[in-house]
């Protein structure tokens, strides 16, 4: 059996499932304030009875270190860069504690000026004398060469708890986010490690010693041990999590919109043939950009509780929330008070829901019915035209081939999965007005949970073959080799196979689930000086794509 | 926190799938470490700076700048398409105001494709610059355009193109013709009858340094475009001054092009040429980049940047500031010069020879054009390529008078079928192209 929990901003959600189907679900109240004891009390309730012996799999999604980044409550770290030329890392500037410092490093991972020992042993010194635990170490291009970050963390290793390296965050260049992501690592590491050592002790105390899983925020998922290096990929796992508990009713060949309504937002993402879209380079929110793995997720601030308003004879839905529908004791009329007085919605109090509609409907001088209808259409109508403009973006991105840019993929959804409480009357309204099939993904309340529960391990590689310089290269996963002139893009990709078998494993994959691996990018170039060739450059980024484990997609159906 | 000042567009299309051939310098590696460079500084996450897909340009797009022969799809591949496609979704860009300015890094280049086009010269098969401004001056109705080409090689085809139109002043920049492809360039070259002075050739000694370089846009491009007063400006930004290109023998740096750029303000660059593909151009784009955008671009320096190694000659100093005096006064004379280029009426015939080294193809083209004191005037070219077809081109301007563009159909309607293998007719003012 399994279990998948998932803390959510309201709810800790937990479902028990087996070969059968759910056996168990539970709702508990979060607790923003002491997360371990809410993820706690979700396991007391779904364990019950059973029998710990029989759960084969845990995997745990919180917003722990999303609580923090928001709330930036996160200790003070070092942070020391070198850039050589380009744009000046103060930019980039963490916070207190953050150090330029001299070295360089080009494209091709050519050493254009070297470390300055003794600038580092100053630099140490001071953040030893400032109290600084943990150190975050960043140099550009150091995915293409990362000797100066590795040479700096040996001149500082025995004066800090942990020194976290730029290359090991991702195989992508962007210096900026590669700043910020070890940043956030290096940040979020005490309280991630101490809250999960935790929460591993106590579910060892229930006869839980099965290894605990973690979700990530592109809905694949990574052993407790693994995250240690790289908590940051907890991020966001939350709205992730909801996206994998719709795959299992998602097309297969087809493209599909998935929408998660919530109280206040409704996130908002893409399946193609039943695997989610990533962000291209990793999460961002507003000015926060990072190099995090991710689901491709928008949101748009409409939800069940959003606040409705009447401005000169138009209504206004959001995006601030005031508090539950006024059906449930809330101060505003809200969506859900609509459903209700729609009769839609067998909920709460119906006499309270009326008499805030009846405000609104009577500043646009609409009866209640036609008014909820009103508030009812435009939301939809909100949801489904911020989703259309993510598909138009989503077509219109640049690519940088001839090939990809006359038969590059089009995203062209025909069915949306909806989840989230009111998603059963929405998706019936939005299939009758707009004539897309439409689905309340069932179990819905519970779905998060349950894409929890069933998301696999992922993992990306990046590889980069020089024949001129004679190395092959992964410095994410510290593998450099010498190579021959002869190598070719089978050697490559044989080579990127192995490399993230082995990754997949070391991050508790399930052997059986090792076949969704997927060549993402391929680029071949001959390198040519004075007219002649000198060599290859073969890049490739292979990936284990997110997806859920064999074996239980149809138990739910 | 970094945002640029300026709102700036840019299109990246390195056509990574793309090349002449295989160790040809134009070729799939020209823009692998520029993107690599500007993956890496994180250009795109810059609120301010905006990445554009490119369009795609259309035969119609073509047919207002070049008489392709014998049509277009004969003369262009798809990359090319797209090249002139990512110069044409900058220009939408900028003038819906969506950006301040904008860059459109593509290849393959455009600048050596003169009007008529039977092939592949100078590593670009057409022009796309000036497609881009023949179809802004369709689309936007702009009237008055400055191009400033700072490609190291003469821009002879975007000068070809816009030899006869006075509303068009394209300036060149380049290393001396006498040293250099395509050998021409020179400060007498300025411009048809009807346009004299609203074509500048400023031919700049090899070893020119950032300095010699910055010198002739103070003291010659800038007053000269301040008295212009263009509606747009355009930069055909290419790299190969730069003191690394294995093609030229210019000694500018990344600094050099930021500050040109900074100083020049162009509302939309294109990338044309530049071959040093690990050295300069990561720099040097990262340079325009920034500039563009309004931020600082103090740390964009090569790293093996030596100034002073880089100084040039008392006597190259003298050379320059005795061609920008030359480039100045005929620039003060261009009304005179047209004057004297003939009477209202009379006819002009110039005759040209012109290689195309990519194809290998030669050409022979007789020219005819009417002195017109209205207009940039009518004009009909008589093109034979050998190998190839034999031609009559007639294109009427955009701004022609009434009585050259009846000049214009009567060329077209007297052109003896039996003699070419193909008549066309650009009609500018109704953007129409007909072939008999």
């Amino acid at each position: 059996m399994i279990i998948g929990l998932d803390v959510g901003g309201t709810y800790t959600d937990v479902v028990l499932l087996s070969s059968k189907g759910i056996e168990n679900k539970v709702k508990v109240l979060t607790d923003p304030s002491n997360l371990f004891a809410s993820v706690l009390s979700g396991f007391t309730q779904i364990l019950g009875t059973t029998d710990p012996c029989a759960i084969k799999r845990v995997v745990i999604s919180t917003t722990l270190t999303t609580n923090a980044l928001v709330q930036q409550e996160m200790g003070p770290i070092g942070m020391i860069v070198s850039a050589g030329p380009g744009i000046d890392p103060k930019f980039f500037c963490t916070g207190e504690h953050y150090y330029a410092v001299s070295g360089s490093i080009n494209h091709r991972g050519r050493e254009k000026a070297p470390v300055n020992k003794m600038e580092i042993e100053d630099i140490g010194k001071r953040l030893k004398k400032a109290g600084i635990k943990y150190v975050g170490v960043v140099s550009k291009f150091s995915v293409r060469n990362p000797s100066h970050e590795i040479l700096i963390k040996r001149i500082l290793n025995k004066d800090f708890k942990k020194i976290f390296l730029g290359h090991h965050v991702s195989g992508n260049l962007n210096f900026p986010r590669r700043i910020a992501t070890t940043h956030l690592n290096a940040a979020v590491f005490d309280l991630h490690k101490s809250f999960f050592e935790a929460v591993k002790k106590s579910l060892a105390e229930k006869g839980l010693t099965i290894p605990i899983q973690i979700l990530k925020a592109d809905g694949g998922t990574m052993s407790l041990e693994s995250s240690m290096d790289f908590p940051g990929q907890t991020v966001l796992s939350g709205p992730a999590a909801s996206i994998m508990g719709a795959i299992p009713y998602a097309p297969a060949n087809q493209d599909a919109i998935v929408l998660d309504i919530g109280g206040t937002t409704t996130d908002i993402a893409f399946l193609v043939d039943k695997a989610p879209l990533l962000e291209p380079l990793g999460i961002q929110r507003g000015q926060y950009k990072s190099l995090i793995r991710s689901l491709r997720t928008d949101s748009k601030g409409i939800g069940g509780d959003s606040a409705l308003r009447v401005n000169q004879g138009e209504l206004s839905i959001g995006p601030d929330r005031q508090g539950p529908a006024m059906a449930f004791g809330g101060p505003v009329p809200t969506p859900t008070d609509a459903l209700v007085v729609l009769e839609l919605m067998d909920k709460g109090d119906p006499e309270k829901a009326r008499a805030g509609i009846h405000t609104i409907a009577g500043q646009l001088d609409l009866s209640d019915i036609d008014a909820a209808d009103h508030i009812f259409k435009k939301c939809c109508n909100i949801i489904l035209k911020k989703t259309f403009e993510m598909i138009d973006e989503l077509n219109s991105q640049p690519v940088y081939t001839v090939h990809d840019f006359l038969e590059g993929y089009k995203l062209s959804p025909r069915q949306i999965l909806m989840l989230g409480g009111p998603a059963k009357f929405f998706a019936e309204k939005i299939e009758a007005l707009y004539q897309i099939k439409t689905i309340a993904v069932p179990e819905s309340e519970v779905a998060n949970a349950i894409g929890a529960a069933l998301a696999r391990t992922t993992c990306e590689v990046s590889l980069i073959a020089d024949t001129e310089q004679g190395i092959v290269t992964a410095h994410e996963e510290d593998f450099a080799e010498p190579i021959s002139k002869t190598y070719s893009e089978d050697d490559l990709i044989e080579t990127a196979y192995t490399l993230l078998k082995e990754k997949a494993l070391n991050s508790g994959a399930n052997p059986e689930n090792l076949e969704e691996v997927e060549v993402v990018e391929f680029q071949k170039f001959n390198i040519v000086r004075n007219f002649s060739p000198r060599g290859k450059i073969y890049r490739a980024k292979i990936q284990l794509k997110p997806g859920l484990i064999k074996g239980f997609e149809t138990i739910l159906h | 926190m970094l945002k640029a000042l300026n709102k700036t567009g840019l299109v990246f299309f390195p056509a990574f799938d793309w090349a002449i051939d295989p160790t040809h310098p134009e070729r799939e590696e020209r823009l692998l470490y520029t993107q690599d460079q500007v993956l890496e500084e994180g250009i795109f996450d810059i609120p301010g700076i905006i990445e554009y897909k490119p369009d795609l340009v259309t035969a119609h797009d073509i047919q207002r700048t070049h008489f392709c022969v014998p049509d277009e799809p004969s003369v262009t591949t798809e990359s090319h398409l797209i090249s002139a496609g990512g110069a044409k979704a900058i220009a939408n860009a900028v003038m819906n105001k969506e950006v301040k300015n904008g860059f459109a890094l593509v290849r393959p280049p455009g600048h050596h494709s003169m009007r008529v086009s039977h092939g592949g010269r100078g590593f670009c098969h057409i022009n796309m610059e000036a497609i881009m401004v023949e179809y802004i001056r369709t689309q936007f109705g702009v009237k008055k355009i400055a191009i400033i080409d700072t490609d190291c090689h003469h821009g002879d085809g975007t000068n070809d193109i816009f030899w006869h139109d006075p509303d068009v002043l394209f300036i060149s920049l380049h290393q001396d013709g006498r040293t250099m492809y395509p050998g021409t360039g020179f400060p007498g070259e300025l411009g048809g009858p009807n346009a004299k002075g609203s074509n500048l050739n400023i031919p700049l000694p090899p070893g020119t340094s950032t300095e010699g370089y910055l010198y002739v846009i103070r003291n010659c491009v800038m007053p000269i475009l301040a008295e212009f007063k263009p509606d747009i400006v355009v930069n055909s930004a290419g790299q190969d001054n730069h003191y690394t290109d294995p093609l030229t023998n210019m000694n500018f740096s990344a600094q050099g092009y930021a500050k040109l750029t900074s100083l020049l303000k162009p509302d939309i660059a294109v990338l044309e040429g530049g071959y040093a593909i690990e050295g300069a151009l990561p720099y040097v784009n990262l340079g325009i980049i920034l500039a563009m955008a309004g931020l600082d671009y103090s740390g964009v320096v090569e790293p093996d940047y030596n100034p002073e190694k880089l100084k040039q000659s008392v006597s190259i100093t003298d050379k320059i500031k005795k061609t920008t005096d030359q480039i100045n006064a005929y620039w003060q004379q261009r009304h005179e010069l047209r004057e004297k280029s003939g009477k209202p009426g009379e006819l002009i015939i110039r005759h040209k020879e012109v290689f195309y080294d990519t194809d290998n193809i030669f050409e022979r083209q007789k020219e005819k054009i009417w002195i017109c004191r209205d207009c940039g005037g009518s004009f009909e070219i008589d093109s034979k390529a050998t190998p190839g077809n034999h031609i009559l081109g007639v294109h009427i301007p955009i701004n022609a008078c009434k009585a050259c563009q009846e000049k214009g159909y009567d060329f077209f309607e007297r052109a003896d079928k039996t003699k070419y293998d193909r008549i066309y007719l650009q009609d500018r003012p109704k953007d129409q192209y007909e072939i008999k």
